[in-house]
């Protein structure tokens, strides 16, 4: 043993010779991208690794939700808001590589190129790497836009067929990231246009250095980002899936940063002397959609007794751990427009079998109650949470019959409706409201197999969350989203059950690393003690 | 010699073909649309869903699509991955020396601890040492990976300090791959400590990868050549005078060896299947961890191809030792 340790001192003391950039910060990252066309990518994993690399028209404030100038300096709205007149920041240097030198920086071709290569199917790029552009369609952009034009080298005016007040925090999201016209127009030229997706150069404030698949990606700070230069000069994501390794290497220093810790390893986290746990509540929400087209869900006061039935706290208790808080609201307390004076469903029994007998079910009934099979960001287990629920529920006589199918399929059915109960959640795309109300619960979604699981088409509320969507001020936007909370209580088409905290352990060397709402891991700003 | 290779290799084609259909049929029998696997929470709209559906062939007949795979396979294209879009070869082709890199360490590891084991537990047969090494073995074949891991990565990387976690090099090493095989890469490159690095990194995968191949091998080697040392040419070899040392290494070995490279071609196989959670828990970057994830996402091109290069590569393997056998034992090269 000991010349075992000698052995490993010797590796160690060789180990410390080596050169070491200046400030290397080391993230612990669970995975690999898909690649490097954010436009494409559907994954957190993916976004993170390309974030650092793209910057976009306007940006989400580091650690917020709200929208911040970022290649656009400013941008102006009509009064209709129909017509965006973006400023674009004059300067911008491109990164380059060993493929492509940029002979121009950052201008209005660069922006239309990036939104053009997602929208029209004859742009040369359209099916490179691939025409699925999940996002730009999820968001509703083939049908939102009607033109993008190039006013002059640096104004870029895109006119919508509808206002639509997420507009500018659609943008701010991942999948807009913009490419560079000129590498693109010199990779297709070349005959290798797929390029511009694999060895990326974008104008945000890290540059890729190397990528080897499942195991790292090397960054670089860009000295000419447009921001200033990072204050870490390299970054680098150790790809590490397994959350007991990451926790692992946290503790040994071998990473600096990791994230989805896994909820038994946070105690020993928190008396770790090197590590802090960073927390703040998601933007998201595990819920239980009751099917309000398929009786007795019809009627608002059967849901709403089985939301009295159900002890949430019990839930949270021994499921989330101290990984969630409870949801009385559809959306999450850290998004602007949440309603804190509502008052959530208290637990009671009693009341609920008062409820359900004036509903004309005083014997309870018989229903199915569908629980996923895979933990998701918003629910650690499905599965236990529905034998709690199938628990209080039986109190009240309702018999709950828990059934479960495979991941894809179990999403195909609940969307089609074949449910009665189901457990679902959501995680938000660009912190605005409209993307849980309206998306979920909205009576567009109700329809085939739309999102809104509950199948729950309620006009007041709808008319409330579709004007909302018009509305350019958020004052007025709020008072909206306030009141549709207000009659999502009284209608209870979903029980809320939780948001999942988002928990990030750091080492304690690292200085001003800011928890992302939408869980992204950005690295601008961050330092290290040395 | 020529007649018996050419009539083992003979019989790989329809097993390669059963490779093929298996891979193809096996994923297609798991429930879940690759489409609806990627769209996540967010569903996914009909027009879209059938767009795509389209685009990777999937709304062809089962048949069609098959003869289609088989088709392009013949042409030497596997496909596109559904998730990264890069060719199922060349991804294959950036992982598959990290899992031959390290299938190869835990195989050496194995051998090199398993037969010496085998052949003292079987010379001194009922001894503490036979007991000791037989028990040891059969809890290291019992013993599940992951917790294995886990528990060495504990003891040696957090306890005592002497191996790192997980990864395959010091993150401060930046080596070119030139063969793709690091402790090969690190010494072309003339940096002695990135060397000792990717040996470190590689240590506490290699040991847990080959715990299960090892116990295999000790208790194979040890059964064989008990069988071997009751016959009556080792007596005889004995009863001439022979030193033990020869008789045991040269006259038993040889003839225990069959049985014990049969073992170690099949452990291949093993290995493979191992290393998908070998290669997960220790962030290793090779073709494992890769199919573990297309299973996941139902990533249809990968796991066909990976699956039809790893049995290639398995096939090729056990060709080998079959050929060996060839070398070893006349008798069975000439064997009908």
């Amino acid at each position: 043993m000991r010349e075992l340790r000698t052995l490993a001192l010797a590796i160690a003391a060789l180990f410390t010779a080596a050169p070491v950039s200046a400030k290397t910060l080391i993230y612990c990252s669970e995975g690999s991208p898909e690649n490097f066309y954010p436009a494409v990518n559907t994954t957190g994993t993916s976004f993170d690794a390309n974030t650092q690399i793209y910057s976009r028209i306007v940006d989400f404030e580091r650690g917020g939700t709200t929208v911040v100038p970022s290649l656009a300096e400013k941008w102006d709205i009509s009064s209709d808001g129909t017509v965006y007149t973006f400023h674009l920041r004059k300067g911008v240097k491109w990164q380059s590589n060993r493929l492509f030198k940029p002979t121009r920086d950052f201008s209005a071709d660069d922006m239309i190129f990036s939104i053009e290569r997602q929208w029209k199917e004859n742009n040369p790029y359209y099916r490179v790497t691939s025409s699925d552009h999940a996002y730009f369609g999820d968001m509703g952009m083939p049908a939102l836009l009607k033109s993008v034009e190039k006013l002059d080298d640096l104004t870029v005016r895109i006119t919508l067929n509808r206002p639509e007040a997420p507009f500018l925090s659609d943008l701010a999201m991942e999948y807009a990231g913009i490419q560079s016209k000129e590498y693109a127009d010199a990779m297709l030229k070349a005959g290798t246009p797929e390029k511009i997706d694999q060895e990326p150069i974008g104008t945000g404030p890290f540059f890729l250095v190397q990528y080897q698949k499942d195991a790292i990606i090397r960054y670089r700070a860009f000295p000419d980002y447009f921001g200033g230069k990072a204050k870490i000069d390299d970054l680098i994501f150790a790809i590490t899936p397994d959350a007991a390794v990451r926790w692992a290497k946290l503790q040994k220093g071998e990473c600096h940063v990791m994230p989805y810790p896994t909820p038994a390893d946070l105690d020993a986290m928190r008396r770790d002397p090197n590590v802090q746990i960073l927390e703040q509540p998601g933007l998201n929400i595990g819920y239980l959609a009751y099917n309000t087209l398929k009786k007795p869900f019809t009627d608002a006061r059967v849901r709403r007794a089985l939301n009295m039935a159900i002890n949430k706290k019990a839930i949270i208790d021994a499921v989330y751990l101290s990984t969630g808080i409870a949801a009385k609201n559809p959306i999450p307390p850290t998004m602007w427009s949440y309603n804190d004076d509502i008052k959530d469903d208290p637990y009671d029994p009693a009341a609920a079998k008062k409820l359900l007998a004036e509903a004309g079910y005083p014997n309870g009934f018989e229903t199915d109650l569908w629980a996923m099979p895979v933990q998701r960001p918003y629910n650690p287990n499905a599965r236990r949470i529905a034998e709690l629920m199938q628990a209080d529920l039986a109190q009240i006589g309702v018999k709950a019959e828990i059934k479960s199918f495979e991941w894809g399929e179990y999403r195909k059915r609940i969307e089609a409706g074949e449910h009665q109960m189901a457990q679902i959640g959501w995680t938000g795309d660009n912190g605005d409201p409209d993307n849980f109300l309206h998306t979920l619960l909205g009576c567009d979604a109700a329809k085939g197999n739309g999102s809104n699981v509950a199948k729950w088409c309620y006009k007041p509320f709808d008319d409330l969350v579709l004007k909302a969507k018009t509305v350019s001020s958020q004052a007025e936007r709020t008072a909206l989203y306030r009141q549709a909370q207000v009659i999502f209580k009284e209608q209870a088409p979903w029980f809320t059950i939780a948001h999942a905290v988002q928990l990030v352990p750091v080492r304690k060397e690292v200085i001003d690393f800011k928890l992302s709402p939408f869980s992204r891991h950005t690295f601008y700003g961050v330092d290290i003690k040395q | 010699m020529i007649r018996f290779a050419l009539t083992r290799i003979a019989m790989v084609i329809p097993t390669f073909i059963g490779i093929t259909l298996a891979a193809f049929c096996l994923i297609r029998l798991v429930p879940a649309d690759p489409i609806e696997t990627m769209a996540g929470e967010r569903g996914i709209d009909p027009v879209r869903h059938e767009r795509l559906l389209h685009e990777y062939g999937l709304d062809q007949s089962i048949p069609v699509q098959y003869t289609r795979y088989i088709e392009r396979v013949l042409h030497g294209d596997l496909g596109r991955s559904f998730i990264t879009h890069e060719a199922v070869v060349s991804e294959f082709a950036a992982l598959f020396p990290a899992t031959i890199e390290l299938a190869l360490c835990a195989i050496l590891f194995a051998v090199i601890i398993g037969l010496p084991a085998g052949i003292i537990a079987a010379v001194r047969r009922n001894s503490i040492f036979d007991h000791g090494a037989m028990s040891v073995a059969l809890a290291g074949y019992s013993m599940p990976i992951f917790w294995w891991g886990l528990l060495l990565i504990y003891l040696f990387s957090i306890k005592l300090d002497l191996t790192p976690v997980s990864g395959r090099i010091a993150v401060q090493y930046f080596v070119e791959p030139v063969t793709g095989f690091l402790l090969i890469d690190t010494l072309l490159s003339g940096d002695k400590a990135a060397f000792l690095s990717a040996l470190s990194h590689i240590a506490l995968p290699a040991v847990v990868l080959g715990t299960v191949p090892l116990a295999v091998i000790a208790r194979m080697t040890r059964s064989a050549m008990l069988e071997v040392l009751g016959e009556d040419y080792i007596r005889t070899a004995r009863a001439k005078g022979l030193p033990a040392f020869r008789v045991i290494c040269v006259h038993a070995l040889r003839n225990a060896l069959i049985p014990v490279i049969t073992v170690i071609g099949l452990q291949v196989g093993v290995l493979f299947t191992g290393a998908i959670l070998t290669e997960t828990l220790f962030s290793w970057p090779g073709v494992g961890k890769w199919l573990y994830e297309a299973i996941n996402r139902r990533d249809y091109p990968v796991l066909q191809g990976g699956t039809l290069l790893i049995g290639a590569v398995v096939m090729a393997v056990n060709l080998l030792i079959d050929l060996t056998y060839g070398l070893i034992n006349p008798r069975i090269r000439h064997a009908r």
